[in-house]
């Protein structure tokens, strides 16, 4: 079984060997992986959900932080197109002790791995790897930095539901500051042309946004204002996305309790009611039920968080195959 | 290595020297480890070369003379990390940088809190031979910030001021005392302005590049607080403070009112604060990682602006030297500090905004050689430091150095004598280099090939 030719498009406009950020993506990139993870889509639909497009390949995942869910889906995503894939879990990095990542990655390198999967719990991390080892990467996140797969799947789950992005109306709300989900997704949709409301405590919010005014800058410029409110932020919003709150948060002074972000940012179904009637409530999980969606909320209609992981898993194959069949050609 | 002679005479060179107010063409004579005469040119008095009984002459034309330069803030790393830089190295970096004197705090391992620890530096200098090292001692005992060290003695052992650079003493009453116990020797503490609960995990600026890159951002406020902190401290007991790598708009503020209300109070600013931002840390670039970090360019307009008006005293380096390994991994774990000796003058001269010739060259010489002036009538340190520091006065020593101020060159950290090769200008063109370094008369480096040619 193959996937269809036809359904894919002719990627002269793919330009790039790694994913690390969606700061130097295009719209036109942003479409072809759509039109992919859609031909992916169709083949995760099958009743073997296998094509053989990647056998012969290799792909690492290099998981220097804890991770189910997106290690999970990257491996689903390799099986499915027939690749091999190891799995390393490795300890922190420390220059100290050990093996530093530099050298990490130069050894897969020799092993014949044709892309590594990194997650890192220190922003900038696979740049470090980017520019010192000659080998194909995918960040699944760095740090605070950059989360792009996940906000591909966010961006792909909306485009699905609203057949754009342009123009929307989207709250994000909650820890900004320590999420690189957040800062990829503000990429992603200021790119995509929506309209960004963020809405969080004030120490959870990046200084340099705090007060920001609408902007227009260049293309991949963020658009996005900062409102002190969440109610100003749901307001005839057409998409919901609630970032985790991370418990720890609180110890660190950042929060006073649980308790007063319920009160200030939780969304209630009485706020779910100021948004557009047929608006999405998104979430990159896990869920902290009862924190940051009442726990009536998560499974109600307007929730896609669960079809957000198994569009994961179309957009990481879309990616694999761009990044290791559309090598081919060249 | 070039040969040295008993006597120099350096031809035709532009003799600058902010301390005179000295800017003209002439020559000059450097024997007996000083500055014999300088004058016009091809006018040196007979009886002075008569007596030497080997002259080396020097056609300096096109270039410039200055007094040697004047460090008040570099790490020299030995003992204890002799990876990084040794003093002879370091010795090596400076005069390749045109510095005469220099420096070296005391975030060794040991650390520089008791005299032993001082005059192993002084010993390890001596060996070096090449120029004026000058140790900083500790405020407190194993920088730890908890018992003072044992000032007296380290004072006695020549230290040039007291600093726990790296490890700002949080304690304030532990600061009080030891700004109170210093007045008694007349010697500055040198102060690393950081509040550590303010600055904790941060790695860089906080601003819109630490928020693009999700790196923690160090705020301003974490040096400002402290900066009038101890000002407020020393005033209050009349001690002398001064403040290393002042790096924002918002401490100048707090420094300019306190001058102008007469607090006995210096600072410095390094050269990278004057001339690089924050942007140049985008694309995680590790040897743009220093503490305190580089701010946005209107910090930099500030500290210009406030170096020309004398708010800031001097230019230091900074200068902090570390393998390739320290750098090379997460921008996080990466250490902080930039190899800036061999860089100083041509960065300055070729980056920093608005600022003269002249303000560059008297925060290089005369105004740190003011902070370095011992107060005190019979300071073990008369021994070290000479009455006249930083100028080409005639009797000063003989640490003088030739630029060439239209010299372009390409920055190669493998070029470098420093064993750190750590510095975000690599690879940039400037404008202005070191040709030739004097320290007491000898030759202590010489750019081969260059300008400069010996008859």
């Amino acid at each position: 079984m193959r996937i269809e030719e036809a359904t894919i498009l002719p990627n002269s406009v793919w330009k790039h060997r790694s994913v690390l950020d969606l700061d130097d993506f295009t719209r036109e990139e942003v479409e072809l992986v759509f039109h992919t993870a859609d031909a992916m889509g169709e083949v995760l639909g099958r009743e073997i959900k296998k094509v053989p497009t990647l056998r012969g390949k290799t792909v690492a995942t290099l998981f220097y932080e804890a991770s189910t869910r997106t290690r999970v889906s990257f491996e689903l995503a390799a099986k499915s197109l027939g690749a091999d894939i190891s799995n390393i879990a490795a300890a922190t990095s420390s220059v100290t002790k050990g093996e530093t990542l530099i050298d990490t990655a130069r050894t897969l390198q020799s092993l014949g791995i044709d892309l590594i999967i990194m997650r890192h719990s220190q922003s900038g991390a696979p740049y470090l790897v980017q520019d010192n080892v000659e080998i194909r990467l995918i960040n699944a996140g760095d740090g605070w930095h950059a989360h792009p797969t996940q906000a591909l799947l966010d961006l792909y789950t909306v485009m699905k539901h609203k057949g754009t992005v342009n123009g929307l109306k989207i709250a994000i709300i909650g820890d900004i500051l320590h999420s690189r989900v957040a800062r990829s997704d503000i990429l992603g949709l200021s790119l995509m042309g929506a309209s960004v409301f963020l809405c969080g405590p004030a120490t959870m919010i990046p200084l340099t946004w705090r007060h920001s005014e609408p902007s227009a800058g260049g293309q991949n410029a963020a658009r996005f204002r900062t409102v002190q409110r969440v109610e100003e932020a749901l307001d005839q919003a057409d998409v919901i996305m609630l970032l985790r709150q991370q418990m720890e948060r609180q110890q660190a002074g950042l929060l006073p309790s649980i308790r007063e972000y319920i009160h200030l940012y939780q969304l209630t179904l009485e706020r779910l009611c100021l948004a557009r009637p047929d608006a999405m409530v998104m979430h990159p999980g896990p869920v902290n039920e009862g924190v940051e969606i009442a726990s009536n909320l998560s499974h109600c209609a307007s929730s896609v968080i669960e079809e957000q992981v198994s569009n994961g898993v179309a957009i990481r194959m879309a990616l694999l195959y761009l990044l290791l069949a559309g090598g081919k050609k060249d | 290595m070039v040969d040295n002679f008993d006597y120099i005479v350096l031809k035709g060179g532009r003799l600058f020297d902010p301390s005179q107010n000295l800017d003209r063409i002439g020559d000059i004579v450097l024997g007996q480890g000083k500055i014999l005469w300088w004058g016009e040119r091809g006018a040196i008095p007979r009886d002075i070369t008569e007596k030497a009984p080997k002259v080396q002459i020097i056609d300096v034309t096109g270039l410039t003379l200055t007094p040697g330069f004047i460090d008040l803030h570099c790490h020299l790393r030995e003992p204890g990390f002799e990876e990084k830089e040794t003093i002879a190295s370091g010795s090596r970096a400076a005069a390749r940088g045109g510095f005469t004197t220099i420096c070296c705090m005391p975030n060794t391992n040991p650390p520089l809190d008791s005299a032993a620890a001082v005059e192993y530096v002084y010993r390890r200098a001596a060996e070096a031979t090449l120029i004026r090292v000058l140790p900083i001692g500790c405020i407190t005992r194993g920088r730890k910030g908890e018992q003072l060290a044992e000032m007296a003695e380290l004072y006695e052992a020549g230290v040039v001021g007291y600093s726990d650079d790296g490890n700002p003493v949080m304690n304030s009453s532990l600061m009080l005392h030891a700004l109170e116990y210093s007045t008694s020797f007349g010697l500055p503490v040198v102060d690393h302005c950081e509040d550590l609960s303010l600055s904790a995990g941060g790695a860089m600026n906080e601003g819109a590049v630490a928020n693009m890159l999700g790196l923690k951002g160090i705020p301003q406020a974490a040096e400002e607080v402290i900066v009038a902190r101890d000002i407020v401290l020393a005033r209050s007991v009349k001690a002398r403070l001064h403040l290393a790598h002042v790096s924002t708009a918002g401490s100048l503020e707090i420094i300019k009112r306190a001058r102008e209300s007469g607090a006995n109070i210096t600072c410095e600013v390094t050269p990278h604060h004057l001339c690089l931002t924050e942007e140049t840390v985008k694309g995680y670039n590790a040897n743009a990682k220093v503490n305190p970090p580089l701010r946005t360019s209107e910090d930099v307009r500030a500290l210009s602006e406030g170096l020309n008006a004398g708010i800031i005293d001097a230019i230091a380096t900074d200068h902090a030297p570390h393998t390739l390994e320290d750098k090379l991994c997460e921008f996080d774990s990466a250490a902080s500090g930039i190899s800036g000796l061999e860089t100083a003058f041509a960065c300055l001269l070729s980056l920093s905004k608005g600022l003269s010739f002249q303000t560059i060259i008297s925060a290089l010489t005369s105004r740190p050689a003011e902070i370095l002036r011992p107060r005190n009538g019979k300071s073990p340190l008369s021994a070290r430091i000479p009455p006249h520091l930083g100028t080409l006065r005639i009797g000063a020593p003989a640490d003088v150095i030739a630029l060439d101020t239209e010299k372009s060159w390409k920055v190669d950290p493998a070029e470098f004598l420093s064993k750190g090769r750590n510095t975000p200008l690599a690879g940039m063109t400037l404008k202005g280099k070191v040709v030739a370094t004097f320290a007491g008369g000898k030759i202590a480096y010489m750019d081969t090939g260059e300008k400069s040619k010996t008859k």
